[in-house]
C-alpha cells in the first residue's frame, strides 16, 4: 500500500455567500496517477487553488509529505514540492523557452546579489547546473534544442504545453497538478500527452493530478479517479468504478452526450 | 553556444552592426578612451555637465534596478540620494568623520531606509506603491528642510572633499574621473545582476507575479532586494554629489528630482543598461541644449515623455527586430 | 479663545479641508472603479481647474461681476471645460495603453500629469497668480466659533455636488451602468453596454468634481499656482485610500476624516504646519500598510 501525499481533509470554500468546494476529503497517493474530473464550475481549479495556497479554505485541512500546507504562502507550498501547470498557459513572455524552465530551479538554488556581482565560483557553478537541469527538463519533455532560445510564447501551442510541464517539473516537484494539459491538443499530441504523463511517474517518481475534461485520456491513464460535482466529491475509484457509478452518470446528464462524456 | 543564449543582448538593434565580440569590444574601448581624455579635449565647461551626466548615469542604473528590471514604480527615488548625501554632510560636518569612513554608514542608512519602507509596502499593488513611494520622497524632502540637524531650508555647506591616498580629489577634473569610475562600476554591476538568478527573478516576478510565486519565487523578497539595491546606487551617488558640490540644499532632492531620474531610465529604454546611459545624457545635456527656452524645456520633456509611451514604449535606444 | 472655541473652530476648518479632499477624492476612486487606474493626473487637473475658473471668471466679470454670481458661473464653466479635458486626455493617453502592462500606463499617467504642469508652469512662469473674487468675509457666529459665508457656501457646494453624484449613481442609467463596469467590464461589453461610454462618462464627472474643487480653493485661498495639483492630489488620494479605494461613500468619509485629522493633528504640539504633509503622508503609509481595503472598501479576491 503506497503512502498518502498529499490528504484533503474535509475542505470548505466560499466566496460572497457560494460555496465553491464542500467539505471535500481527497487524497494522492506518492507516485500515482490521479484525475480529477466533473462537469463545468464544479470547483476543479478552486480545488488546485487551495492546495497551491492562493486561496484559503474557510475551513479543513490539507497535508502534504506530512507537511501542513495551509498556513504557506504560495511560494513556499512549491519549495515543499508541490508544482502545477496552468488552464490558460502562463509561461513568462519576451523571455526564451530555457530562461522559463529556468525559473522552476530559482527555488531549489540560492545564488545571491553579492554572488552574482562578485561573480564568484560558487556562483558561476551554480548558474551552470540551473542552466543543465533546465537543459534536461526540456529534453525530458521532448522540446529540440533549436528551440530554446526562441522566445517562449512564439512556440507551436502544442510545444508551448510541454515547455510548462517541463518548467514545473525543473521545480524537483513529488506532485505535479497538471490544469487540463490536453486542451487545445490534437489526437497525436494527447497520445504523447498520455506517454508523457506515464513516463514522469515511472521514470521521475513524480506523482501526478490532473483535471482533464478529456475523459477518454482520463479513463486510459488514471490509477485513481475522483469526480466533483457543484463543490461536492461524489464518487472516487478506479475508473472502472467511475464509469459505472449511476451519480456520476447523473451528474453528467446534462451535458449533450453523457454516454460519450463517460467514454462507455 | 548560441542556442543556450538566454536573451537578445543588451545591445539591441545595434547588434546588427555589432555582431562580433571583436567589434563591440572596439566599440566600448574607444568609448573609454574618448571618456578618458575628455576633459582635455572638450574643456572645463563640458567636463562639469559630463561629470553631471555621469551622477545621472549612476543614478539611473539604480533605478532602472528598480522599475527597469523589477517593474517596480519609484517615484521617490530622490529620497535615497538624499539620505546619501545628508549622512555624507553630517557626518562630515557636524562630527568630523572622514569622507571614506561616512560611505558605509551612508549605504547602511539606505538599506535600513529602504527595508523599513519597502518591507510593507511592496506587497501592495503597482498604483498604491508608486503613490507611497512619492509620499517618502515627500516625507525625507520635508524632513531635510525642518529639522536643524539637516541645516533645515539652508542645507549644509562647507563639506570637506576628500583625500585618497594623497590625492586630493577637489578639482573638476578630479571629481569627473571619480564619476567615471564609478559609473563603470555601476554598469558592470548592473550587467552582472541581469544575467543572474536575481536578475532573472525580477523578470520572472515582474512579467507574471502569481505564476512566478508557483514557481517557488518569494515575489516580495525578490521586489525588496530590487529596491534596496537601488537604494544603496542612490546613496553612493548622493555621497560623491555632497562633496562635489561641497554644499547640499533639499531643493536638490524634489519630487522634480526623482521625475528626472525616472525620465533617464525610460527614455532611454528603460531595462537595457545603453538605453538607461542614453537617457541618462538626454536628461542632462538636452537642458544644455534647450537653454534658452526656459522652462518650456520641462514641458517638452513631460510631452516626450508621453509620446514614448504611447509610441514607443521601448524608448529611443534601438530596438531588435524579430 | 477656550478650549471647546478651538475645537470647534478646528472643527470648521476639517471640514472645509474635508470638503476639498471628498470633492477631488470622488474622482480618483471613481476612475479606479471603472478602469483600475488611479490616475495620477488627477491632482493636475484641480490646478488646472483652478485656473479655468480664474480665466472664466475674467471672462463673466462684465456680465456677472466678480460676486456670488460671476464665481458660480466660474465654477460651471471650469467642470465642462475641465470636465472635457478629463475625457479627452483619457481617450488620447489612457485607453490606448488599457491592454499594456501596469507600470506602463501608470508611467503614461505619470507623463500627463507632467505635461499639464509644465504646460501651466511655462504659460505662467511659475508665478503665483492671485484670484479675489469679491466675496466678502461677513459671516455668523455661532457661540463664539465665526464661519464666514465663503465657508457655508464652500461646505454647501460640495455637499450638493456629492448629492449629485449620489443621485447620479442610483437614479439614472449611466449612473448603474457605471456600478455595473467597476464590478466587471468584460461581463458588461458582453451585455451590450457601451464600456467606452460609461468610461468617458465617468472620467467627464471625476474631472468635473476636481475642477469644482479647484476652482473654489482658488476663490477661498485667494490664489492659484501650477504646483498646487500635486500636494492635493496626494491627500486625496490619501482621502480615497482611507475611506476605501472603489467606495464612492468612502471617498466622501474618507476627505472629511482627512480634513479632520489635519486640523485637529496641526494642534497637537510638536506638529506644526511645516509638519502636516508629513503627517498626512504617514496616515496615508500606515493606512496602506495596515487596512489597505479602506473603511468601506470591498477586500480584493486573488484571481487564478
Amino acid at each position: 500500500m503506497t503512502e498518502t501525499l498529499l490528504k484533503l481533509s474535509d475542505v470548505s470554500l466560499g466566496f460572497a455567500g457560494n460555496a465553491v468546494l464542500q467539505q471535500v476529503d481527497f487524497d494522492v497517493a506518492a507516485g500515482s496517477i490521479a484525475s480529477l474530473i466533473g462537469p463545468n464550475g464544479a470547483g476543479k481549479t478552486s480545488l488546485f487553488n487551495c492546495i497551491t495556497g492562493f486561496y484559503k479554505p474557510q475551513s479543513g485541512r490539507i497535508e502534504f509529505d506530512g507537511t501542513a500546507l495551509l498556513p504557506l504562502k504560495p511560494f513556499q507550498v512549491t519549495r515543499t514540492g508541490i508544482a502545477r501547470t496552468f488552464q490558460n498557459l502562463r509561461l513568462f513572455r519576451q523571455m526564451s523557452v530555457i530562461e522559463n524552465v529556468m525559473s522552476g530551479q530559482h527555488c531549489r538554488t540560492k545564488a545571491g546579489a553579492i554572488g552574482a556581482i562578485l561573480h564568484l565560483p560558487s556562483q558561476r557553478r551554480e548558474e551552470r547546473a540551473i542552466r543543465d537541469h533546465a537543459a534536461e527538463c526540456l529534453r525530458f519533455v521532448g522540446i529540440a534544442e533549436a528551440e530554446w532560445a526562441r522566445e517562449a510564447t512564439t512556440l507551436a501551442y502544442g510545444h508551448q504545453r510541454r515547455v510548462e510541464i517541463a518548467r514545473a517539473l525543473a521545480t524537483e516537484p513529488k506532485l505535479l497538478l497538471l490544469d487540463e494539459p490536453a486542451a487545445g491538443l490534437t489526437r497525436g499530441e494527447k497520445l504523447d500527452l498520455i506517454t508523457l504523463i506515464g513516463r514522469i511517474r515511472d521514470e521521475r517518481g513524480v506523482a501526478v493530478l490532473l483535471i482533464e475534461h478529456d475523459t477518454s485520456l482520463v479513463m486510459r491513464l488514471s490509477e485513481r479517479v475522483s469526480v466533483l460535482d457543484h463543490g461536492i466529491m461524489i464518487a472516487e475509484g478506479t475508473p472502472k468504478e467511475i464509469q459505472t457509478n449511476p451519480r456520476v452518470i447523473e451528474a453528467y446528464l446534462g451535458a449533450e452526450d453523457a454516454e460519450a462524456a463517460l467514454a462507455l | 553556444m548560441a542556442a543556450l543564449e538566454p536573451r537578445p543582448s543588451a545591445w539591441g538593434g545595434l547588434n546588427r552592426v555589432l555582431d562580433t565580440p571583436a567589434k563591440r569590444g572596439t566599440a566600448i574601448g574607444a568609448i573609454l578612451v574618448v571618456m578618458a581624455v575628455a576633459p582635455f579635449v572638450f574643456g572645463p565647461y563640458a567636463t562639469v555637465i559630463l561629470t553631471n551626466s555621469l551622477l545621472y548615469v549612476i543614478l539611473a542604473l539604480g533605478l532602472n534596478v528598480v522599475v527597469g528590471y523589477a517593474g517596480l514604480l519609484d517615484l521617490g527615488y530622490a529620497a535615497f540620494f538624499a539620505v546619501g548625501a545628508y549622512s555624507v554632510g553630517i557626518l562630515t560636518t557636524e562630527f568630523g568623520w572622514n569622507f571614506w569612513a561616512t560611505i558605509p554608514v551612508a549605504v547602511c542608512a539606505a538599506v535600513f531606509a529602504g527595508i523599513i519602507i519597502g518591507g510593507p509596502t511592496l506587497r501592495l499593488r503597482s498604483d498604491y506603491l508608486a503613490i507611497v513611494t512619492l509620499g517618502f520622497g515627500e516625507i525625507v524632502r520635508i524632513s531635510a528642510r525642518n529639522l536643524k540637524i539637516t541645516g533645515a531650508a539652508s542645507g549644509i555647506s562647507g563639506i570637506e572633499q576628500p583625500w585618497l591616498f594623497g590625492w586630493h580629489i577637489a578639482t573638476p577634473n578630479d571629481f569627473y574621473y571619480v564619476f567615471l569610475a564609478l559609473a563603470i562600476i555601476g554598469i558592470l554591476v548592473s550587467v552582472r545582476l541581469s544575467n543572474s538568478r536575481l536578475g532573472r527573478a525580477w523578470l520572472y516576478v515582474r512579467h507574471d507575479e502569481d505564476a512566478a510565486e508557483a514557481m517557488g519565487i518569494n515575489r516580495v523578497r525578490v521586489k525588496l532586494a530590487a529596491y534596496v539595491i537601488g537604494a544603496i546606487y542612490g546613496s553612493i551617488g548622493g555621497a560623491f554629489f555632497a562633496v562635489n558640490l561641497t554644499a547640499i540644499s533639499p531643493e536638490s532632492f524634489s519630487f522634480r528630482q526623482s521625475t528626472l531620474f525616472l525620465m533617464a531610465v525610460i527614455l532611454g529604454g528603460m531595462g537595457k543598461i545603453p538605453g538607461v546611459i542614453l537617457g541618462a545624457f538626454i536628461v542632462v545635456l538636452a537642458p544644455e541644449l534647450l537653454r534658452d527656452l526656459g522652462s518650456f524645456r520641462l514641458l517638452i520633456f513631460a510631452v516626450g515623455l508621453l509620446l514614448i509611451m504611447l509610441f514607443r514604449p521601448s524608448g529611443i535606444w534601438p530596438v531588435r527586430s524579430r | 479663545m477656550t478650549l471647546a472655541n478651538l475645537l470647534a473652530q478646528q472643527l470648521v476648518n476639517g471640514l472645509v479641508l474635508g470638503s476639498f479632499y471628498a470633492l477631488v477624492a470622488l474622482g480618483y476612486t471613481m476612475v479606479f472603479g471603472v478602469v483600475k487606474l488611479l490616475n495620477f493626473a488627477h491632482g493636475d487637473l484641480y490646478m488646472v481647474g483652478g485656473f479655468v475658473g480664474f480665466l472664466a471668471l475674467s471672462l463673466v466679470a462684465g456680465t456677472l461681476g466678480v460676486g456670488w454670481l460671476g464665481v458660480a458661473a466660474a465654477i460651471l464653466l471650469s467642470m465642462l471645460a475641465v470636465g472635457s479635458l478629463g475625457v479627452v486626455i483619457e481617450r488620447i493617453a489612457y485607453a490606448p495603453m488599457l491592454k499594456a502592462p501596469r507600470l506602463s500606463i501608470l508611467i503614461t499617467a505619470l507623463a500627463v500629469s507632467l505635461v499639464l504642469q509644465n504646460a501651466v508652469l511655462t504659460l505662467t512662469n511659475g508665478q503665483i497668480i492671485p484670484f479675489s473674487p469679491k466675496l466678502g468675509f461677513a459671516g455668523v457666529n455661532l457661540g463664539g466659533v465665526f464661519i464666514n459665508y465663503k465657508q457655508m457656501a464652500l461646505a454647501g457646494t460640495a455637499a450638493l455636488l456629492m448629492l449629485g453624484l449620489e443621485f447620479f449613481f442610483t437614479r439614472t442609467q449611466y449612473g448603474r451602468a457605471m456600478r455595473a463596469v467597476s464590478v466587471d467590464k468584460d461581463m458588461c461589453e458582453l451585455m451590450g453596454i457601451d464600456v467606452n461610454r460609461v468610461i468617458a462618462v465617468t472620467f467627464f464627472a471625476g474631472s468635473a468634481l476636481a475642477a469644482a474643487a479647484g476652482t473654489m480653493a482658488g476663490a477661498y485661498y485667494g490664489s492659484i499656482w501650477y504646483f498646487m495639483g500635486f500636494l492635493i492630489g496626494l491627500k486625496a488620494f490619501t482621502a480615497a485610500v482611507i475611506g476605501g479605494i472603489g467606495s464612492i461613500p468612502g471617498a466622501m468619509l474618507g476627505g472629511l476624516i482627512l480634513g479632520l485629522l489635519e486640523s485637529f493633528g496641526t494642534q497637537i504640539p510638536g506638529i506644526g504646519s511645516e509638519w502636516k504633509d508629513v503627517f498626512s503622508f504617514s496616515v496615508l503609509i500606515l493606512v496602506l500598510v495596515f487596512k489597505p481595503t479602506g473603511l468601506l472598501g470591498k477586500s480584493e479576491q486573488e484571481r487564478m
